[in-house]
């Protein structure tokens, strides 16, 4: 690594750990849901009866919050517009990852900046519900504003280096492409992109052991996963005595 | 016994459930009556609070996490987003935050994240992690016994997770180091020992069913047959055993065998499996719920029956349809052509579909009804080959034998019903405060159609609901007449004959 920094050679390697623990944390979490035994049927019904009808309720749970929907109108609102900013904005990130950029993410670009200021006003709006309704201040601890603050600032950098502080995009992409290609370029010496890569990084390593595991693990919730069978098919409890 | 305490404040009938605001430790100091020794170790646990209480009560947990893999995720991916907390009939009735769902899952998560994250065990201040001591298993064991286990927070949880799974292995966790709950251990013992939870024997079973055909025989002048222990029978009925004493489940229980009677099947009670309760599901614990089941397995090989139908009981139909073929099965004994276990409520809509029953609806004609779902058919059963019959079926045997049926409001019906406040394990009476005021929902939205449509009559399938609401809702200030078992209204206005088979 001749030809970089200290501060660059540090940010590379933490790059690649980040991405380690992330990978293998994610992968261990769900290896656990995924090899856990499920002893007894308990969709919550009335539940579809074959396997496309579950592959339906989940689609509905990831891709619209179908449940929430019926649980809180306005924490769908701030929950939903917050995940569809946020895939807007990861797959506008991707232009920094891939070369030549595929037309979708190209696509992607002007709606993602946008994305960015609508991420960061739905996670300010949950914020304050966060504290401002007694039933939820109540249950929310250090570790859930934690998340929402982390999420915010990194869009509030993300926003910053586009508005007001205009980043070197050649000079970030260079850097970024060093490191997805394994050979190393310097890290542009510009103080707000740092602080945007430092806070990806520790979020990077804390969803793995955090609540954000939501991501995966509703695939995997028997309620919501399993088909309502119970007397057409006989499911086995793996651990039973026989 | 709580004894003769003052009045308990029912909240005042508008129609409305109001959610109200958060009163931390209003029922902080319920507690529910400890297990004897000789209940516990009737079920195989310990008598007695064990001395390593502590390390054992975590190394249960994790015995747990490795076995439920509702446990394992639901304890990881509640991102606490609220859509629970004002979900739950004790909180909107309680106002005590820890009886909002998630706050409710909280008590064993903090202990979850101690002993089994790396978050908790390196920074458990920031985790929100807390170790396992005296005062968390007195909330636990107070505030898991006031949960119904009734699935309604699931239904809104963006990620299905199921406080009803939760609540299940915390009491499994307390039996297992020796803190049962008096009301589901006593009763436990009951059924695995003489065969149903009121532990009645076979002589005072037969004098009931005796008691029954005499009230049929006196008021239809038709002798219709309750038979107990005949070999050969081609059905075994499964009731839960206050379909045999208690009212109104007793008029609902005449109500089969007049269904049966017109029907020409043959059938009988077994005095070996007089009980469909399986309360093994309230406490969690795998192993008793499967003996509870595995004597109606026997009763019915034993019987040489053809196939067995079930009663009007919730969590019971909850175990027999979603787990009996996984802790009993296959039930390849049984006449394969019918579904194993059928729902009474199956059985009496296909016979009236096939006009295999002649009714006269006008005999109802004094009751305005309206239908209850009960939780555990309404979220954890089906009924019949399409998602929802559990709902419809139940309505449409009502309609079939009412001519005045109305809906309760949306909100309260079907998969969004209400608990009735007593289910889970809670129908106890030391818990008579927390009884009433989870049912202030059902309460209120009853009033609604009470004053809106006349509404004299609250039809259910559950004997648990039927228990419950015949005791608190007098307290709201309902007649207790308002409670009645589908059955019988099925009773009423079935026109008896002698046998006219179909």
């Amino acid at each position: 690594m001749g030809g970089v920094s200290a501060l660059s050679f540090v940010y590379i390697a933490l790059c690649y750990i980040a991405t380690a623990v992330f990978i293998a944390g994610v992968t261990s979490r769900i290896y656990k849901y995924a090899s856990t035994p499920a002893p007894l049927k308990i969709p919550t019904t009335p539940a579809p009866t074959s396997r496309a009808g579950v592959a339906g309720r989940l689609a509905g749970e990831v891709l619209f919050f179908t449940s929430l929907f019926k649980g809180n109108k306005w924490t769908w609102l701030g929950g939903y517009v917050f995940h569809a900013a946020l895939a807007l904005v990861l797959l506008r990130h991707l232009r920094y990852f891939l070369v030549p950029i595929p037309e979708m993410v190209a696509l992607a670009g002007p709606p993602g900046v946008w994305a960015g200021v609508i991420m960061v006003t739905a996670l300010a709006y949950l914020f304050l519900r966060r504290m401002s309704v007694d039933r939820v201040a109540y249950i929310s601890s250090i570790a859930d504003y934690f998340v929402l603050s982390l999420i915010g600032l990194i869009g509030v950098t993300g926003l910053l280096m586009k508005f007001v502080i205009r980043a070197d995009v050649a000079a970030v992409k260079g850097f970024i492409m060093g490191i997805v290609t394994f050979s190393p370029v310097q890290m542009p010496a510009d103080p707000m992109f740092i602080i945007h890569l430092s806070l990806v990084l520790i979020l990077m390593v804390y969803f793995p052991f955090s609540k954000l595991m939501h991501a995966g693990g509703i695939f995997f919730s028997p309620t919501r996963n399993q088909v309502d069978d119970p007397r057409e098919r006989r499911h086995v409890n793996p651990w039973a005595a026989q | 016994m709580a004894g003769k305490k003052d009045k308990i404040k029912t909240e005042k009938l508008t129609g409305e459930i109001r959610i109200p605001a958060i009163e931390p430790g209003a029922t902080a100091h319920y507690k529910p009556n400890l297990a004897k020794p000789e209940h516990n170790e009737a079920l195989g646990f310990p008598g007695e609070r064990v001395k390593n209480w502590k390390v054992a009560a975590v190394d249960k947990m994790g015995d747990l996490l490795s076995k439920y893999r509702s446990l394992q995720v639901y304890m990881d991916i509640c991102v606490k987003c609220g859509a629970c907390t004002d979900k739950c009939h004790y909180y909107l009735g309680t106002k005590d935050p820890k009886n909002m769902p998630v706050a409710r899952q909280e008590l064993m998560r903090k202990v979850y994240r101690k002993y089994f994250t790396i978050g908790g065990k390196l920074a458990p201040g920031l985790a929100n992690a807390e170790e396992m001591t005296e005062d968390v298993m007195d909330e636990w064991y107070n505030y898991f016994h006031q949960c119904s286990q009734c699935r309604r927070c699931s239904v809104f949880c963006p990620y299905g997770i199921d406080t009803a799974e939760v609540t299940m292995a915390a009491r499994e966790i307390m039996n297992s180091v020796g803190i049962g709950h008096k009301y589901c251990n006593e009763i436990l013992g009951k059924v695995t020992t003489v065969g149903n939870n009121l532990g009645m024997e076979k002589a005072a079973l037969k004098n009931t069913l005796e008691f029954v055909e005499e009230d049929v025989e006196e008021e239809d002048g038709v002798a219709v047959k309750y038979p107990l222990d005949e070999v050969g029978a081609d059905v075994l009925v499964i009731a839960p055993s206050a379909d045999f004493f208690s009212s109104p489940h007793i008029e609902g229980f005449t109500g089969y065998g007049k269904v049966f009677h017109e029907a020409g099947v043959s059938w009988t009670v077994s005095s070996y499996a007089s009980e469909f309760a399986n309360f093994g599901m309230f406490i969690g614990n795998y192993d008793t719920m499967k003996k509870v089941a595995q004597r109606i397995k026997d009763a019915a090989h034993d019987l040489k029956v053809k196939r067995i139908i079930v009663g009007e009981c919730g969590h019971a139909w909850r175990v027999a349809y979603s787990f009996w073929n996984t802790l009993i099965g296959p039930f390849d004994f049984l006449d394969p052509k019918y579904r194993a276990p059928t729902h009474i409520c199956e059985f009496t809509l296909d016979l009236i579909k096939r006009d295999g029953i002649k009714i006269d609806k006008s005999a109802n004609d004094d009751r305005i009804v309206t239908f209850h779902d009960s939780c555990n058919v309404a979220r954890a059963s089906r009924m019949g080959d399409m998602p929802g019959g559990q709902f419809d079926i139940p309505r449409e045997v009502i309609k079939s034998v009412c001519n005045n049926f109305v809906e309760m409001h949306e909100d309260a019906i079907r998969e969004f019903t209400y608990c009735c406040g007593g289910g889970g394990g809670l129908l106890t009476d030391e818990l008579m405060d927390l009884r009433v005021k989870g049912a202030m929902p059902r309460a209120q939205t009853l009033h609604e159609v009470v004053e809106r449509d006349g509404v004299n009559t609250m039809a259910m399938i559950c004997a648990i609901c039927k228990a419950q609401f015949s005791k608190v809702l007098p307290k709201y200030g309902f007649d207790m007449e308002i409670v009645a078992s589908v059955h019988q209204l099925v009773a009423n206005a079935i026109v008896l004959h002698g046998k006219i088979g179909v």
